[in-house]
């Protein structure tokens, strides 16, 4: 299915509109003060979730391409992943803010010393220049094979961002586990692919017309007798 | 002679269940009257010299916010759930190293000369509240069965129903509930029976019908909806013991200095304020309690 300009700006805009529903939803919490007992922990959870949920739906941007055929499936990638990013910085302000109200001390000791903050604020720290990059000037002056290893940084930031949740858990894993599963199958499908192929290659299927010639030497055994 | 229309017969089933049938409708009435007379049933308690001056957290944030793990792994979950908790009739048995074991109906603990502490209440995730429990010193209930010197420490049990507790379905934890304290903990005028809350009996969400407040330790430590007390010669391995030795020790005091391995312990957000407060040693009562450690190594029993 292809989809022209007017209809991908109405996706698109509506795609904004729903990327931007959590944090409304968040606000209008916070007005009428109903968020619970400890506010700041609903609001800390629910950035952390729409961080992961975005960050997962980026992951199934090209497997849905893939298997759909949707090309304009990939045009919606750039926003999911800058909303993904949005949401961290705000689950990490939230943090640095209303959770530890700006004491540095505590800050760094938290993430020096506790390893779910460690490994959640390294997920954070990658994103940064994944961010920055999400631009036709960078591809262009990064130039498209260097963007594409860069931007794949998104996969130890999902794996990074599930074991943040994994170990804040007290004791019950099984909502980090469907991330985990989630994550693992998206990546796990992407290496399927690769494997594929590569066995593909082997075989020749994507061997170029003429084969590559053997330039080899010829030594001679034996001497030729003239 | 009478004319008897098919109609008007009772069926054989119905005839032979009529017991049942009394028996429930019986139970229905109870239960239409026993919840509304059991959330309005308010209780005389004096006034506890051993309450801290603190303003207590809103009944509301105290009623719909906790941990009750069997119902629910999440803050408030468990408020709905609860609900289906039968807490009438209930009975707990006192037993173990004692000389007299005893069967206690709740009817009989209500009766007990009940005082309303205000308590400070920690748990072990960070978060803290201030409850005006109301209730009984536990030493009143273990002088009642006569300790045997052997007994060294006592054990909690909490009601466990599978049927309507789905983290005891899915086996979160190796239930019943169970917790623990050092005989002489246990003895300490400090460590209450809670038995109400703001004055009312106490809501299922918070551990109708009774429940064990120990305010110097960490939450986890007070077990809820009690059915068995038994005094025993050697430490109980409580249940997350069982679980996380290495993150949930025995003692459990509230102590800023020895951090969970995951998180500070240095700091606590009170529900209902926004900045955090700093975390006092034993909970704030290390006046009345630090010397049950003396000498003891509090890092190595956490």
């Amino acid at each position: 299915m292809s989809i022209s300009n007017g209809q991908l700006a109405a996706i698109k805009v509506a795609l904004f509109l729903l990327c931007l529903l959590p944090l409304a939803w968040l606000g209008w919490g916070a007005w009428q003060d109903a968020l619970g007992p400890n506010p700041i922990e609903t609001i800390q959870r629910d950035l952390g979730i729409w961080t992961l949920n975005l960050l997962v739906a980026t992951l199934c941007v090209t497997p849905l391409r893939r298997m759909s055929g949707w090309a304009w499936l990939g045009r919606l990638r750039r926003m999911i992943g800058l909303f993904a990013f949005f949401y961290a910085l705000l689950h990490f302000l939230g943090y640095v803010w209303l959770d530890q109200f700006f004491d540095w001390n505590a800050i760094a000791k938290d993430i020096f010393k506790r390893p779910f903050i460690t490994v959640g604020f390294a997920a954070f720290v990658l994103l940064i220049p994944l961010a920055a990059t999400s631009n036709r000037f960078a591809i262009k002056r990064l130039g498209g094979r260097r963007w594409q290893t860069l931007h794949r940084a998104v996969y130890p930031i999902a794996i990074f961002g599930v074991i943040h949740y994994w170990w804040l858990v007290k004791r019950d894993v099984a909502t980090p586990a469907l991330y985990a599963l989630a994550v693992l199958f998206l990546l796990g499908l992407r290496a399927l692919w690769r494997e594929q192929e590569r066995r593909e290659q082997l075989a020749g299927k994507y061997a170029p017309q003429q084969p590559p010639r053997l330039r080899s030497r010829i030594i001679p055994i034996v001497s030729r007798r003239d | 002679m009478m004319h008897i229309l098919p109609s008007e017969i009772t069926p054989a089933q119905t005839y032979f269940d009529r017991r049942k049938f009394i028996g429930a409708a019986g139970a229905l009435a109870l239960s239409g009257l026993l919840p509304a007379s059991a959330a309005a049933q308010s209780l005389i308690a004096r006034k506890s010299p051993l309450s801290v001056l603190e303003t207590p957290t809103p009944r509301d944030d105290i009623v719909n916010y906790g941990n009750f793990l069997e119902f629910a792994s999440d803050k408030h979950g468990h408020v709905e759930r609860s609900k289906l908790m039968a807490v009438r009739p209930w009975t707990v048995t006192v037993e173990g190293l004692v000389a007299k074991p005893r069967r206690f109906a709740i009817e009989d603990l209500l009766k007990l000369p009940l005082e309303e502490r205000i308590y400070r209440h920690r748990c072990v995730e960070g978060w803290s509240m201030v409850v005006p429990w109301v209730g009984f010193p536990l030493s009143a209930l273990l002088n009642q069965v006569e300790p045997l010197g052997n007994a060294k420490y006592v054990e909690f049990i909490s009601h466990v129903d599978p049927a309507i507790m789905p983290n005891v379905r899915r086996q979160l934890l190796d239930w019943p509930y169970l917790e623990g304290l050092r005989m002489d903990e246990a003895l300490h005028p400090l460590t209450l029976i809670a038995v109400g809350l703001y004055g009312e009996v106490l809501p299922k969400p918070n551990g109708a019908p009774l429940r064990l407040v120990v305010p110097w330790k960490y939450g986890y430590k007070s077990a809820k909806s009690i059915v068995s007390i038994r005094l025993v010669e050697h430490p109980p391995n409580t249940v997350w013991m069982k679980a996380v030795p290495d993150e949930y020790g025995f003692y459990a005091n509230v102590n800023p200095g020895v951090d969970h391995p995951r998180w500070s312990q240095a700091k606590e957000r009170r529900i209902g304020e926004f900045f955090k407060r700093t975390t006092l040693p034993f909970n704030g009562y290390a006046d009345q309690v630090a010397s049950l450690y003396a000498g003891m190594d509090l890092r190595k029993f956490f």
